[in-house]
């Protein structure tokens, strides 16, 4: 299986989406590099709206992953309570 | 009872597929004249998936949060004489090749993405192509707000625009762009969107910008990052227009393969420009050209040419040789600036013995084998007095405009040339994808404007390199030439206290 990935701008925002995908995928492994944040794990990867939400202390809508993305790699699968990328390799 | 909230996905096809309509009194052919002169065939546009589903009122709340946070910072940069913190003022030099180099393609994506914005038929591909198109607005527009600060310091960057048009570097992105936007909309797709975009761009941004936080560049790194927000869903139209096109037809195939062998080779030369900046214009550096190759190209690149197979594209047949490049494509480079700094718009130096060092550690095979002795040698000319200048012009790649400098991968001191004979006349090229490309569309490449050719037939500001000089409204002495003795470099001592 190939390897998915995604990056976020290093900030308090991001700290708790990492936190959450942490949570959610348990063999991710998370790479801080220079200003940003970079996760990678096999195949797939999820982000829950309920983890982020808990870890951030509010109603966190998905959509605001926008904000601060970097970039990411696989086909994306997005609905209002969750975003998934992954290979179908 | 208040109204249900809508979901994501019905607000989207509500908020967007609902703003297309029928055409029942014109003709839809007539509404799209260019949908079907390349060759591809559609058959059902309401097939085109928006992974995202992003509205265009969520676009602008998202868009605007991004910019307010940007700005912000772009203030406190200035307020706080953000430019006398980077970690040395050679690295000023990276931004001003991408402020000329760069910053305008942003503009030629954005007049790209207006096109097939307009031309595509499909209203979900269309409304994704043109809020790209506003993206790529706001980037241009961020990197020069960004970089008038560093303008008030550091010379090379005021005439950004002029350059871009005349220099004879700067051709190489500009006719890059150019490429793509006198080509139809499915192949300008295929071009920016997919290889350029998807493939490329995060080799561009990624680990340059997180370069310049490692060198102290706030400003940079913020405008690299919020333009990169956009980035991913940038990425995300790019592989749904090339699965979108796969799966529409199977005639589609061949055309999109050719397509992509031709705009991953393209994208991948321009992106020299980068391997040189990563690898000799960051003081502090991040990772070297080579390991950004293997994790963005190789390793992520990788993953999704299997994922593509299933429709039967094949990586291009010259990756073999790009692997081989990797470990020379930075040096070879920063060799063709250096020779010819006279005639650019920022300055050069030889690697300090610790940067070359830096150097040898990751390039075991290469560095110290063809490129330590160099500039060991340039260096110790220069300290005799004799700094090395060619002062000939070089012969240009008529495919992708950079002087032939690249070396055969079998013999690394020996230059290739490929030519070909079209309507009696010889061209020439850099490698055999740039060779085979213009042999598959040689009426367009013949009419290239190549910078050199333009010289010597006088069009330059006509006569020597002087009046050249002054047509790229160069001031000799001032924004060229190397960095130790430049104005630049006078102004850095001055702030640092340094005599
Ligand atoms: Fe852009
Ligand atoms: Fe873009
Ligand atoms: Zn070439």
């Amino acid at each position: 299986m190939s390897r998915v990935q995604i990056a976020f701008q290093d900030n308090d925002e991001s700290r708790y989406i990492v936190a959450a995908i942490e949570q959610d995928n348990a063999t991710a492994v998370v790479h801080y590099e220079p200003a940003m944040i970079r996760v990678e794990n096999e195949g797939s990867l999820i982000i829950k709206r309920d983890t982020v939400s808990e870890q951030i202390g509010m109603e966190w809508d998905v959509q605001a992953l926008h904000i601060n993305l970097i970039t990411l790699t696989g086909h994306i699968d997005e609905d209002d309570d969750y975003f998934k990328i992954m290979w179908n390799n | 009872m208040s109204p249900k909230k809508l979901n994501l996905k019905d607000k989207y096809k509500l908020l967007t597929r609902d703003l297309d309509w029928e055409f029942s009194y014109e003709d839809r052919k007539e509404a799209f004249p260019y949908e079907e002169f390349e060759g591809i065939k559609i058959t059902d546009w309401d097939k085109w998936e928006d992974p995202f589903r992003l509205t265009m009122e969520s676009y602008w709340k998202y868009q605007a949060e991004k910019e307010k946070k940007l700005y912000a910072i772009y203030d406190a940069f200035a307020q706080n004489n953000g430019q006398t913190n980077v970690t040395d003022a050679r690295y000023v030099n990276a931004l001003k090749l991408f402020l000329t180099g760069v910053s305008p393609g942003e503009h030629a994506a954005h007049l790209g993405f207006a096109f097939t914005g307009r031309q595509m038929g499909g209203i979900g591909a269309r409304v994704a192509a043109q809020m790209q198109s506003i993206d790529e607005l706001r980037h241009i527009q961020t990197q020069i707000h960004a970089m008038s600060h560093y303008n008030k310091f550091f010379d090379g960057f005021d005439e950004f625009n002029h350059m871009h048009d005349r220099l004879w570097y700067l051709s190489v992105p500009k006719s890059f762009f150019e490429d793509a936007r006198t080509a139809g909309p499915f192949e300008f797709m295929i071009a920016i969107g997919f290889s350029f975009e998807y493939v490329l761009t995060n080799l561009l941004f990624v680990p340059f910008m997180s370069g310049a936080a490692y060198n102290g560049d706030m400003a940079t790194v913020t405008f690299g990052f919020s333009a990169q927000s956009d980035e991913a869903r940038h990425m995300t139209l790019g592989l749904e227009i090339i699965k979108f096109l796969l799966e529409q037809h199977e005639d589609n195939l061949p055309i999109v393969q050719k397509w992509l062998d031709k705009w991953l080779w393209r994208g991948y030369r321009l992106l020299t420009l980068v391997a040189m900046m990563m690898d000799y214009m960051l003081p502090q550096k991040v990772m070297s050209w080579q390991e950004a190759w293997e994790l963005y190209f190789e390793d992520a690149g990788g993953a999704l040419f299997k994922d593509l197979e299933r429709y039967g594209i094949k990586m291009p047949d010259y990756t073999d040789t790009i692997k081989q490049e990797k470990e020379h494509l930075s040096h070879q480079a920063w060799w063709i600036f250096y020779q010819y700094t006279h005639a650019a718009a920022f300055h050069t130096w030889t690697p300090s013995a610790e940067e070359m060092d830096w150097l040898s550690e990751k390039y075991p095979d290469t560095f110290d084998k063809y490129y330590r002795p160099r500039w060991e040698l340039a260096a110790e000319m220069e300290a005799k007095g004799e700094r090395f200048y060619t002062t000939g012009l070089p012969q240009l790649c008529q495919t992708c405009q950079i002087p032939m400098a690249f070396t055969e991968m079998s013999d690394p001191t020996q230059v290739v040339y490929r030519e070909s004979i079209y309507n009696d006349e010889r061209f020439h090229f850099c490698s055999d994808p740039c060779k085979s490309i213009f042999d598959n569309e040689p009426e367009k490449y013949v009419n290239a404007w190549l910078p050199v050719h333009q010289i010597l037939q006088g069009n330059c500001g006509g006569g020597g390199l002087d009046k050249v000089i002054e047509y790229y409204h160069l001031e000799d002495g001032v924004a060229n030439l190397d960095f130790e003795g430049s104005p630049d470099a006078e102004r850095w001592k001055d702030w640092k206290g340094v005599a």
